[in-house]
């Protein structure tokens, strides 16, 4: 990585200096004061950066090389699945008649994109069992809010409107809980047993009347897989909820099991991870919801239907939708990257896929089982979880495991979650990784062991190669500096 | 299996599995019990080689007609504006595409310190005191401004104007549903927002207002008085504002906004069939604590250099869990750098250059189709787009216009049954002259 002082880009600005090129003006120009009434004109400009085009290049470029990305090196963020961002699905959302196209434009005019949808639905609607999915989702927690809109929409329509509760486990997702009061419901927590499952006795006991639905990721956080499924989804199916599936982790279970045959009444992918739609230093994503046959009638608004013609159609006359969740139909461009990859794996890609992923998961898992603690000792999905209680004894935590792996050019896993792990690091592999990353990274948590027995410090005060050292959070949040102010003077 | 992305071979494999001791990969999936077990392959099109994909991709993609082909006048939200040519090049470098969040600071400084700069370009763009790493678009990012004035009040009713975009208000009503809160339409006159309504509608159970700034059909609101009435009832007021025309446009920090959102597709963004586009929000200081979604401040390390992480983290899901008021994660921090870029580019100048080509060619417009014997309603200040009457279906006339390779307008009878046979043309710096002219003269040929 660069290693030198990094001008913000409002530093480098210098009046007089452009970095655009626009149209001639070819109309009758006008005096503003003619055309927009006094006080509509703003009386200072925006302090937008002057600089030619050169030197915005070379700026993003040296903060490009400020930033690990897939392509810089492995990246084994657990419940990420950072994954190779194949180069076709770049290359396909920027063609013309894809990148180029206007939302409101008439349907007769964009069929090729509307078929490229439902081509991407009907995959997703085999690939997850459900009946039925929309796109609209812009990502993850916008598709788990929107999931629970319909399953609250649902029990309205049929007069339980009582039903407020969302079950959720002690190792789900930060964004369950939220989505769930976002929908307008309560959340309850549902305690895992000592094989990291969810705990059947204890989801008896919060199950009742009241209860709306149950959230899960499966295989969980822990990267188990829980087993109890059907004995679970029949628990909450018994008491009249409905069953979420948190598609998070369904790199796991491709062509293994499906959220449809697992009881699952709804289910949210995402494209972003498992489809390799790429993350994009933090977005977009896309977050398709599933469901089964009961709960279509309350999918967002539009449907994309394809009609007896052959023709493709969005559909607004739903009278039971939860309405609009997004503007237009939802992150397309992440749709066409998720549709070109589905179609470069096939469906013995996509088996192969998660036969990987669990294989370099359970690997990984067994060559570091030495030298950390293994919590959940079992067969794991495509990640697993291990403890750094070990380390913490000897003084060094497992954030400076984290920092450590930085200086070996690695990113660090997933670290303190699921929050029922002590000094938690969730290590997900994925199936693009060669065994030689693999080893390489097994060997630097090794030497990292060892170091914390031999010579902590140089652990605890890592990292020691990056262009900054660690920074100082407290005093981010305690005085934020959100922005960028021109000195006076 | 072999296949480009799967780089284990047969051996590996066998080595791997020797390691963890297991016979063979299905044994690993033996804790999936058999009665949900999936059997076989999905019924799935089959793979197909790279070049073979893309031919067929292509195929699919030349069955639409684009903005770049034709000639749009489609806007309604979305619009087709220059696009430094650099924006794409920063944006396909793989440092940034292929990396998530930033929660390693020390390896993300590049991401950090490129959103830290899009949150000072759209503070300086909208006059607030601070904005967000990004939202998933406009329509979401004003939901959840109203779902944040309903917790910062404590009220429970939204009013929210008839001439904020039809798409923005149902998702703003979606949420509300979600909330149990109340969304109250305000009436508009002469196309734009009506003050008398409004004066009769807001009430002490009022959290906030919300007007769109230029607002739907191109007319540029009065903020200064709706934001009075607002604040007069102690209730917020919420701008969602085109940023590019605030290039020109007094900037709703300065006329009362608490809170600014909008969507930042205007810079560099491409038209993408509806997304992924790039919403933002900005807010007061005093909201600095409630504002949703990721922050990203300055700090230091720990040998003094200047360093940025993302900050007030206790705001979100992932702290809060079901104590918090937005779920958001993911955000559109690609489509963020994707505006930072053409925002620079355009840099101080070219952003109030590129918003007064869009009112003047507007303009220019307008008084073509007067010329013409069009009647263009609503005669108060424009930004880039005006509402002409027809005198048939703007559908069919769409129909015949695409023939021509022309994008003709939103059809404002679809949502608006006031306005049947009105249709929203959008003129940006990109249209010519002629293309004015040859769309004037193909509607007024198709409506005589």
């Amino acid at each position: 990585m660069h290693n030198e002082n990094q001008s913000l880009i409002f530093e480098l600005s210098k009046e007089g200096r452009v970095g655009y090129s626009l149209p001639e003006l070819d109309v009758p120009d006008f005096d503003l004061s003619d055309l927009l009434p006094e006080g509509f004109v703003r009386k200072e400009a925006a302090e937008l950066p002057e600089v030619a085009e050169l030197d915005i290049m070379r700026h993003y470029t040296a903060l490009s090389r400020r930033n690990h990305g897939v392509d810089s090196g492995f990246y084994p963020l657990g419940s990420c699945t950072m994954k190779y961002n194949p180069k076709i699905n770049e290359n396909v959302a920027r063609l013309s008649g894809f990148a180029n196209i206007h939302p409101l434009q008439d349907e007769a005019t964009v069929q090729g994109a509307m078929e490229l949808l439902f081509e991407l639905q009907t995959s997703l609607v085999e690939i997850t069992g459900m009946d039925e999915v929309t796109l609209q989702p812009a990502a993850g927690a916008h598709g788990e809010w929107t999931a629970l809109m319909m399953i609250r929409a649902f029990h309205e329509a049929n007069g339980e409107g009582h039903r407020n509760k969302v079950i959720v486990p002690d190792s789900a997702h930060g964004t369950n809980p939220a989505s769930a009061t976002v929908a307008g419901f309560e959340t309850i927590t549902v305690k895992s047993n000592e094989d990291g499952l969810v705990d059947l006795d204890d989801l008896r006991r919060v199950v009742g009347e009241d209860t709306a639905a149950l959230m899960l990721t499966n295989p969980n956080t822990l990267g188990l897989f829980e087993e109890n499924i059907l004995e679970m989804a029949e628990i909450i199916h018994g008491v009249g909820g409905k069953v979420y599936y948190d598609g998070a982790n369904l790199n796991a279970v491709m062509s293994k099991a499906r959220p449809g045959d697992m009881g699952f009444d709804c289910v949210h992918l995402n494209l972003h991870k498992t489809f390799t739609g790429p993350h994009g230093g933090g977005g977009p994503g896309s977050g398709p919801v599933g469901v089964k046959a009961d709960l279509i009638p309350f999918l967002p608004k539009p449907v994309l239907v394809k009609k007896e013609d052959g023709s493709f159609h969005f559909d607004y006359n739903r009278p039971q939708s939860i309405g609009r969740v997004k503007p237009y139909y939802g992150n397309f461009g992440i749709n066409v990257r998720a549709y070109t990859y589905i179609r470069t794996m096939g469906p013995e890609g996509l088996k192969a896929v998660t036969e990987y992923a669990v294989l370099n998961a359970n690997y990984m898992m067994r060559r570091l089982e030495p030298f950390f603690d293994l919590p959940y000792n079992r067969h794991c999905k495509h990640e697993f979880v291990l403890s750094g209680r070990r380390q913490k004894k000897l003084g060094v935590r497992t954030l400076d495991i984290a920092k450590r792996l930085l200086d070996f050019g690695y990113h660090p896993p997933t670290i303190y979650f699921p929050l029922n792990v002590e000094e938690g690091m969730m290590i997900e592999p994925t199936e693009t990784e060669s065994k030689e990353t693999l080893d390489a990274f097994i060997d630097a948590m090794i030497q990292i062991a060892n170091e914390t027995e031999e010579n902590p410090s140089i652990v605890q005060e890592a990292p020691h190669t990056t262009v900054i050292s660690r920074l100082d959070e407290t005093r981010a949040a305690r005085t934020p500096i959100l922005r960028y102010t021109k000195m006076e003077g | 299996m072999v296949h480009r992305y799967l780089p284990m071979t047969e051996q590996d494999k066998k080595d791997m599995l020797a390691t963890i001791g297991a016979e063979s990969v299905n044994e690993l999936f033996s804790d999936i019990p058999e009665s949900v077990r999936f059997k076989g392959l999905y019924n799935i099109k089959p793979a197909k080689s790279e070049s073979a994909l893309l031919k067929e991709l292509k195929q699919l993609a030349a069955k639409n007609e684009d903005t770049d082909s034709n000639v749009s006048f489609l806007g309604a939200g979305i619009y087709n504006h220059y696009k430094p040519i650099i924006v794409d090049h920063v944006i396909s470098r793989s440092e940034f595409y292929t990396a998530y969040t930033p929660y390693q600071p020390e390896i993300s400084q590049g991401e950090l310190q490129a959103i830290f700069e899009f949150q000072t370009m759209i503070a300086e763009l909208t006059g607030m005191d601070l904005a967000n790493s990004s939202m998933y678009d406009g329509g979401t990012s004003l939901a959840e401004a109203g779902m944040l004035a309903a917790g910062h009040t404590r009220r429970k009713k939204l009013l929210v104007s008839e001439s904020i975009h039809p798409e923005y208000r149902d998702v703003v009503a979606t949420y509300a549903y979600g909330q149990s809160i109340e969304v109250v339409s305000v009436p508009t006159k002469n196309g734009v927002t009506d003050v008398e309504e409004l004066k009769g509608l807001i009430d002490d159970n009022t959290a906030a207002v919300m007007v769109q700034y230029p607002n739907f059909f191109g007319q540029i609101e009065d903020l200064q008085t709706i934001g009075d009435i607002a604040h007069e009832a102690k209730g917020l007021f919420i701008v969602s504002a085109n940023p590019l025309a605030l290039g020109i446009l007094t900037p709703p920090g300065k006329l009362g906004a608490d809170i600014t959102v909008g969507d930042a597709q205007v810079f560099g963004i491409p038209e993408s069939f509806g997304g992924p586009y790039c919403g933002y929000f900005a807010t007061t200081s005093k909201l600095m604590r409630k504002v949703p979604g990721r922050l990203v401040g300055e700090t230091v390390d720990q040998d003094g250099r200047r360093g940025y992480v993302l900050t007030l983290q206790a705001r979100e899901q992932h702290i809060r869990r079901e104590k918090a008021t937005s779920n958001i994660c993911s955000n559109q921090a690609l489509l963020a750098l994707a505006a930072s870029v053409a925002m620079t580019a355009l840099g101080k100048k070219g952003v109030q250059e590129i918003a007064k080509q869009n009112i003047v060619k507007t303009r220019y417009a307008k008084n073509a189709f007067e010329a013409a014997g069009f009647t263009v309603v609503f005669q108060g200040a424009h930004f880039n787009e005006i509402v002409v009457k027809t005198t048939k279906p703007v559908n069919e006339m769409n129909k015949q216009l695409i023939q021509d390779g022309i994008i003709g307008g939103f059809d404002l009878g679809t949502v608006y049954p006031e306005l049947e046979n009105h249709v929203l043309i959008a003129v940006t710096e990109l249209r010519t002259k002629e293309e004015i002219d040859v769309l004037v003269e193909k509607m007024g040929a198709y409506n005589a």
